[in-house]
């Protein structure tokens, strides 16, 4: 029975999505209650999962059991298990925060998050790369979905981009498929490995061309420069709870290149173009959160920032420092998410009007007192605001990295893993140069808009409810669950990366050689 | 054969990437529908251009791979084929609000020069 762990975390939210799409809209509480249940339940499969890669022997499940190069297997290493964890986090949190009021404001909401679900699981835990590619469908198709949550012209014009940016960015993703098919005959990613080393020089070029725009296709996804302008405008006019989940989109792009990318070609070739593609993201990132007026141009600008500092941590330094990345991952992934579900709370405070959502409950037939803002948000919690300024705060932290929050114990050992690697010593220096500015770029955009929002004088108390402070706080506990236990999840993550540099256990597992 | 097939890609993943690139919303849907058939030819042939072969084997014969076109690539276009046509349906319907909500066809909501 436990051995179908593996497959439960892709086949419940597909499950709970489809038997969503059967309950009647109006009927909010049942939705929610099975959604939310089924959103707890993952993260307690994904939990088990990540205790289990650290001990259990295999990690792998034969869909079918086909044996390896015929059929798919799915591979719950640590890295998997952990993505799969966080995801899980994230999307509870986002459920629970729109259940104050955005899952009213249209059809199918919590369909598409568990849709989005099951696709990201499905990209984190296969093993094989068509696999990969109908996952990352998934997962897209549900995204242009929550991407146009709630309607609007601006939510509208921004996913108008987004998808079609994506959709090129898939098609890019089937010809390196199929070029990589061509030339080794399978899909495997572990048989991939065996079958190019056995490639005539000829052929070699054409996998490796293969390998070239597959990757071109994922820092599409990461939002690498020059190939993320798309991100920002369309995560900052996504509805909160969306913008929440999307925050975790980029990094399947980076979960992708450093699955397949350490593989394939065992962290060598190639590793300049991540380093300084990763460091023009990053200063691209930097530039466009000073320059954002508001506050969801600054947690997009944020993500391309963490974009970049991952893309250049993989491509910079070994094991040591993946592990430090994967942490500031996990990190920064959780900070920003909370971010982007306080950009609503704080922008409420700022201008009390919610016309947008009026507007969309109506076109889509709902009663109009079920969302009215007025009636269902009324309850104004004591100190809101102060509990805001707080958050905003603790985001900022988190972001710019300074301590106490994890932001600065992710970034300090990520500048320790860089600098105490031998060899590229100059590109290493100017990644932690960069790493600093990001931190003091963060720190005064935060402040600017900080002061902007909680010291000016005409603000309006914010109608705010207990369903949307919570899930903001209980991602910041986890910020400092992260930031308490350090030492083990630094561990974990260590042994998670060391295993990605050294793939021969990975790929003898899979094949069952 | 070979050549013809690889000019015809060639020709359509062009026509998709010039209508890609232009102003207007169907041109780009017109343009990405080019750019998957291209893409999905693309994926056939990696299965290599050997015409009159089955793609399936008898059961109780010899087999001679040597015979036989290579089964998988037609599975996975077929799977890209599926995935193309639901996604440019959905371009569609935003393609249709996009229009409705800002007025204009244009892709970025506004007329150049507005």
């Amino acid at each position: 029975m436990i051995e179908h762990l593996l497959v439960a975390p892709i086949v419940l939210p597909l499950g709970v999505g489809a038997v969503l799409l059967l309950i009647e809209e109006r009927r909010h509480r049942a939705k929610a209650v099975l959604s939310l249940t089924a959103a707890l339940a993952l993260a307690a499969m994904a939990a088990l999962l990540v205790a289990r890669a650290d001990i259990a022997t295999t990690h792998i499940y034969r869909l079918g059991s086909w044996p390896a190069p015929f059929g798919i297997v799915l591979v719950a290493d640590r890295l998997s298990a952990a993505m799969v964890l966080l995801a899980a986090v994230l999307a509870i949190a986002a459920l629970w925060f729109s259940l104050a009021r955005w899952h009213g404001a249209g059809p199918h909401f919590h369909t598409l998050v568990h849709l989005l679900l099951a696709g990201l699981n499905g990209a984190f835990l296969t093993g094989d790369i068509f696999n990969l590619f109908v996952f990352f469908e998934l997962l897209l198709a549900a995204s242009y979905g929550l991407a146009l949550y709630g309607g609007g012209a601006q939510r509208t014009r921004a996913s108008l981009h987004y998808i079609v940016v994506n959709l090129a960015a898939s098609l890019l993703f089937l010809i390196g498929v199929s070029l990589i098919y061509g030339v080794s005959g399978t899909l495997n990613m572990a048989d991939i490995v065996t079958r190019l080393a056995a490639l005539p020089a000829a052929d070699r070029v054409l996998a490796e061309i293969g390998i070239g725009v597959l990757a071109v296709a994922f820092f599409v996804k990461a939002g690498m420069w020059p190939l993320g302008f798309w991100l920002a405008p369309a995560y900052a006019a996504a509805s909160a709870p969306a913008a929440a989940i999307f925050s975790i989109l980029t990094k399947v792009g980076i979960y992708a290149v450093l699955r397949l990318w350490l593989l394939v070609f065992g962290g060598t070739s190639g590793a300049e173009l991540l380093a300084f593609g990763g460091m023009a993201t990053l200063v691209y990132g930097v530039i466009g959160m000073l320059a954002s007026q508001s506050l969801g141009g600054l947690a997009g600008h944020g993500l391309l920032v963490s974009s970049g500092t991952l893309l250049a941590a993989v491509g910079l330094g070994g094991a040591a420092s993946t592990a430090a990345g994967l942490y500031y991952l996990a990190v920064s992934t959780v900070g920003i998410a909370a971010f982007f579900l306080l950009i609503e709370l704080v922008e409420r405070a700022r201008e009390a009007g919610a016309d947008v959502l009026a507007v969309t409950a109506e076109a889509f037939g709902l009663r109009r007192e079920e969302t009215q803002p007025e009636e269902e948000v009324g309850i104004v919690v004591p100190a809101a605001m102060a509990f805001l300024g707080l958050s905003f705060l603790g985001c900022g932290l988190v972001i710019a990295g300074l301590p106490p929050l994890p932001g600065f114990l992710a970034k300090f050992a990520l500048m320790e893993a860089l600098l105490s690697e031998e060899g590229s010593l100059p590109a290493a220096w100017s990644v932690v140069a960069l790493l600093l500015a990001s931190g003091l770029a963060a720190t005064i955009a935060f402040g600017r808009a900080g002061v902007r929002i909680f010291w000016a004088t005409e603000r309006v108390p914010p109608a705010v409810r207990l369903a949307e402070l919570a899930p903001i706080a209980a991602l910041l506990v986890v910020c400092v669950v992260l930031a308490v236990l350090a030492g083990p999840v630094l561990d974990y993550l260590g042994e998670g990366a060391r295993v990605l540099h050294e793939p021969a256990a990975y790929i003898e597992e899979v094949l069952g050689r | 054969m070979e050549l013809i097939i690889a000019l015809g890609i060639g020709v359509l993943a062009g026509c998709g990437v010039w209508l890609l690139l232009r102003p207007r919303t169907f041109q780009v849907v017109l343009g990405l529908s080019l750019l998957s058939y291209s893409v999905n030819l693309f994926i056939f042939v990696m299965g290599w251009v050997r015409g009159g072969r089955p793609p399936f084997v008898e059961p109780g014969v010899a087999v001679d791979p040597r015979v036989f076109a290579d089964p998988l690539p037609q599975a996975l276009v077929l799977t890209a084929i599926v995935i193309a046509f639901a996604t440019t349906a959905l371009l569609l319907v935003v393609l249709l609000a996009a229009r409705g909500l800002t007025g204009t066809d244009h892709v970025d909501g506004q007329e150049p020069g507005e």
